[in-house]
């Protein structure tokens, strides 16, 4: 990797937790409506899964992966407006946060059944594969979406015939307030990857050159038309499930565990390490990431909401004579 | 004593379980966390975690291992986060669940509640709004309950528990704090079936269930002394208070329906059919529905909104069918 290469990684960390940070921030201060789930302390996770995938590949976030929404090219100011419900978010205020999808950039939107974009992917890499096209399928999901069946599904098909898709499994441990040993007897998700004919990986979801190598290794299988691979992300939320849980259900010791093997602190050692001005490139890249941040709240804000009649909207491609089925 | 909405099914539950050890609560987060609406809190303290699950994340687990439950002649309550995921349970529901007793010839029940928090009007968007009743309303072997009051709530889940068949109890979480009244001490059932009255009108009837019904009290309050206006509770979806609909509608001779699940294919449109079926001869107006919009629960504040019925829109229904 190169200087730039380095940077920039290091600006798309910390742009996603400030960007995340600023839409915490906002829903404490009452000006959004919906849930706010935070991927805070994850983000080498997301930033790691997207960094090597081209603009025709797709990814499948889950509700916590706004920091891979970003990493894989989404418009912060388009982000930020979907957020707010207001009419230039992808969604046009249909629905808020990662419901809406970019699909240009190969973002599929997510829905809030859990697991239920597993089985999407896989046909979409069942269509990349039918017609040859060097293309992935990444799909996001939490140790807890693994017990569910649409997952099991999907992961079987893919197997029986070696789809070009990623199955990437970020284990921060907690489903909302369930810990994992409550939620399947393995001690590593990826270990049912067997099961379904291929490989299972862990890697450590903090440590962002872990991430990058686990998915070179899985994009380069899946171009090369060897089949899917299972990525286990072991990592942490800082947050509660949402921004209304405190998370009474962990340790303090826990979380400040966790805190000191923080992404963005980690990369900001390898950096130091390297030589690099550290402090320089901190101030740089803060104030760039402000900037992003404080330019999409304002572009949010100024996009008005839509009209009452707009629930009408884009519910057919072809429209039902007087607008309902009736 | 003075209660909440959610405080009442808490407490349903927590009756339930001391009255009866076969009563159980499976769901996710509804132990340690006490729910993610706190509606179970205290129940695993109590009645420890054989009895208060904590399950993993798969809604048809938690309905077909609650029928598996039942068979051994458990009570299984199961919790779904958020109602919309019921959808992930379906096959369960219609194909396990609503058709045990029957394709056993009888040798068995299925004494199981599934209950959740449904509606909208918390801009809970398009996955966290849903009223899924209709999509089960045709399903024979299931019964429907949609409580609209703290004192029901309580009521009709003691009775869903005691019931033999599987009941689909729709609590609303608009409902859940906003509402708060003075239910009895001592224990009370409401039977699975009756409907409630709760505005006395000669002028037309207004039949309706769950969030609705407050609004259209409402509305036949502000409109005293313009229109009488009779407001039926149904409670119970499946079985419907017919007796309850007919008398009424034959005593007014105007009826309106309003829910806030979607008109289309809604319960609305099974009542209104069959209101001008059997009552014909009794009606001086078009039956009436008002509903939410036939669209997907909108998160936007201004389209949900536009989607939903409230007391305006309850209202204008109500001065557009007395002037019939
Ligand atoms: C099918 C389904 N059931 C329940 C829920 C409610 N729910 C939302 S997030 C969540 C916990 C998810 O945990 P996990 O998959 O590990 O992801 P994490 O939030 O930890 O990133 C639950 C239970 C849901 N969204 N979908």
């Amino acid at each position: 990797m190169n200087e730039q290469t380095e940077r920039d990684l290091y600006y798309r960390m910390v742009l996603v937790r400030e960007f995340e940070g600023r839409v915490s921030a906002l829903d404490k201060q009452g000006k959004l409506a919906g849930g706010v789930y935070s991927g805070r302390g994850q983000e080498a996770a997301s930033i790691g899964v997207c960094h090597g995938l081209r603009v025709d590949d797709w990814i499948f976030p889950l509700h916590r992966d706004m920091g891979a929404v970003l990493a894989k090219g989404a418009d912060p100011n388009r982000l930020m407006a979907q957020i707010f419900g207001r009419r230039d978010g992808f969604s046009k205020g249909k629905d808020s946060y990662l419901h809406g999808g970019d699909l240009p950039h190969g973002i599929f939107g997510a829905t809030s059944m859990l697991g239920s974009t597993l089985p999407v992917a896989t046909g979409m890499a069942y269509k990349f594969r039918m017609k040859n096209e060097d293309r992935v399928a990444v799909a996001f999901f939490g140790e807890g979406a693994s017990s569910r069946g649409d997952v099991h599904e999907a992961m079987n098909f893919a197997g029986v015939h070696k789809l070009p898709v990623i199955y990437v499994c970020e284990n921060n441990f907690y489903a909302y307030s369930t810990p994992n040993e409550l939620q399947f007897a393995v001690e590593n998700v990826a270990d049912r990857a067997a099961g379904y004919g291929f490989k299972g990986e862990v890697a450590s979801g903090n440590d962002l050159h872990a991430v990058l190598q686990a998915m070179q290794k899985a994009t380069d299988r899946a171009r090369r038309g060897e089949g899917p691979t299972f990525i286990e992300l072991k990592t942490y939320r800082y947050h509660g499930h949402s921004e209304h849980d405190r998370a009474a259900y962990r340790t303090d010791e826990e979380l400040v565990t966790w805190e000191s093997r923080d992404p963005i602190e980690l990369w900001e050692h390898y950096l130091d390490k390297r030589k690099y001005d550290l402090q320089a490139i901190k101030a740089e890249t803060l104030a760039r990431a402000q900037q992003v941040v404080a330019d999409a709240v304002a572009f949010a804000e100024a996009s008005p909401e839509p009209e009452g009649p707009e629930a009408m909207d884009d519910l057919y491609a072809t429209p039902i004579p007087g607008g309902s089925p009736a | 004593m003075m209660v909440t909405y959610l405080q009442a099914i808490n407490q349903a539950m927590a009756e339930e379980m001391a009255r009866d050890e076969n009563v159980m609560l499976m769901g996710e987060d509804v132990g340690v966390m006490g729910g993610a609406f706190k509606v179970s809190e205290g129940l695993q303290d109590r009645f420890g975690k054989l009895r208060v699950v904590d399950m993993p994340i798969a809604e048809s687990l938690i309905i077909g291992a609650g029928v598996g439950l039942a068979v051994q002649g458990m009570r299984p309550i199961l919790e779904m986060q958020f109602i919309d995921f019921i959808s992930c349970g379906f096959d369960q529901i219609v194909n396990q669940a609503a058709t045990l007793r029957y394709r056993h010839g009888g040798q068995t029940s299925c004494p199981i509640v599934i209950r959740g928090p449904s509606g909208a009007g918390v801009h809970g968007g398009l996955y966290h709004s849903q009223n899924p009743e209709s999509w089960f309303f045709s399903v024979p072997g299931l019964k429907i309950v949609a409580p609209a009051t703290a004192y029901d709530a309580k009521g009709l889940l003691k009775s869903a528990v005691r019931d033999d068949d599987p009941v689909l109890y729709f609590e609303h979480k608009f409902l859940y704090r906003r509402i708060k009244e003075d239910i009895p001490d001592e224990e009370y059932l409401v039977p699975l079936g009756q409907a409630a009255l709760r505005a006395e009108g000669t002028d037309l009837t207004v039949i309706t269930y769950g969030a609705t019904v407050h609004p259209a009290v409402q509305a036949a309050r502000d409109l005293a002394g313009e229109i009488s206006v009779e407001v039926i509770d149904l409670r119970s979806l499946a079985p419907l208070d017919w007796n309850a609909i007919s008398a009424s509608v034959r005593k007014t001779g105007k009826a309106l329906i309003v829910h806030e699940a979607r008109l289309t294919g809604g319960i609305g449109a099974e009542i209104a059919a069959r209101i001008g079926q059997e009552l014909f001869e009794d009606l001086d107006g078009p039956v009436m529905r008002l509903a939410s919009a036939d669209t997907h629960n909108a998160f936007a504040a201004p389209l949900e909104a536009w989607i939903l019925p409230d007391l305006h829109k309850i209202t204008e229904a109500i001065r557009k069918l007395a002037r019939y």
